[in-house]
């Protein structure tokens, strides 16, 4: 486990903790043939994937802050590929828009050399119940 | 002889055959990774699998696969939907895919998705899709998103 308490589907896809914004986990996946998709270009699945796991690691990090112990069930998840990811480290960051007791909306921006120019985002909609 | 490395190797004249297109696209790159194999087709769809493994697993307490995997299925599989309907081989970019999540996928079950291609214009293709542990009559997800060509035109 790595310090954003990552599932076992982001340990081997290679997905890490780069470092923590205003209380929101960044993550970022390096590029190997584990994420690539068409020749050249990062697979739009891994980026999926990333910006998941953004989205869920920013939820967890929310539902922290407010003490509350949470079980979370993906309702679903609508993509954007707003430009082709190339040969290189790619970054990713959730940001929880409205998590009241039921469900929560996350928004998640996937990155490489310029945050301010976003290649994916996610939105992502997750059912809350109470844990155990 | 090999398999061409890449669909952008393919003679123009090729005409599209998502069962050899298949072998290509899920031997390398993050398809292969996941091990995604050929299933099926018909004139305006394509199934692959997506075979369970610890590794592709979301919640480590439930064994419930990532929906990462479940994305790349689709995506994979309904991007080859398109190149069979048109039956030509278009480069192309995935525009968005949204995936809705009847329930979680069985530990330990295979995925099959199946994609469709339900309208193709010039330029954009409309997919949809299901991905199922076993029932197609229940599904794990729903999927509908769109592609666009990049170099050339779909007809």
């Amino acid at each position: 486990m790595n310090g954003a308490n990552l599932p076992p589907y982001a340990d081997a896809l290679g997905i890490g903790l780069d470092h923590d914004e205003d209380g929101n986990p960044v993550l970022f996946v390096d590029y190997s043939e584990r994420v690539a998709g068409r020749p050249g270009y990062l697979h739009g699945g891994a980026m999926s994937g990333l910006m998941e796991m953004a989205a869920i690691a920013a939820l967890r990090a929310e539902l922290n802050r407010r003490g509350e112990a949470m079980k979370l069930k993906p309702v679903n998840v609508q993509v954007e590929f707003m430009r082709g990811g190339t040969e290189q480290r790619t970054f990713a960051m959730g940001k929880v828009t409205r998590a009241g007791r039921r469900v929560a909306l996350v928004n998640a921006e996937c990155w490489q050399d310029d945050p301010a120019k976003p290649i994916a985002l996610a939105q992502m909609k997750v059912l809350l119940s109470p844990a155990g | 002889m090999d398999e061409p490395r890449s669909l952008q190797d393919l003679p123009a004249d090729f005409v599209f055959d998502p069962a050899r297109a298949s072998k290509m696209m899920t031997r390398h790159g993050h398809g292969g990774w996941l091990g995604l194999s050929y299933q099926d087709h018909g004139p305006d769809w394509v199934e692959l699998a997506l075979p369970w493994r610890d590794e592709l697993v979301g919640v480590a307490e439930t064994g419930v696969l990532a929906s990462g995997p479940i994305i790349s299925l689709m995506d994979n599989a309904t991007s080859m939907s398109v190149w069979t309907l048109s039956g030509r081989f278009t480069p192309h970019a995935t525009l968005d895919l949204r995936v809705d999540y009847m329930r979680a996928a069985a530990p330990g079950r295979t995925v099959i998705g199946r994609g469709e291609c339900y309208k193709l214009t010039r330029t954009i293709a409309f997919i949809r899709g299901i991905a199922h542990d076993g029932d197609p009559e229940d599904p794990v997800a729903h999927v509908i998103g769109t592609f666009m060509a990049t170099h050339g035109a779909y007809l």
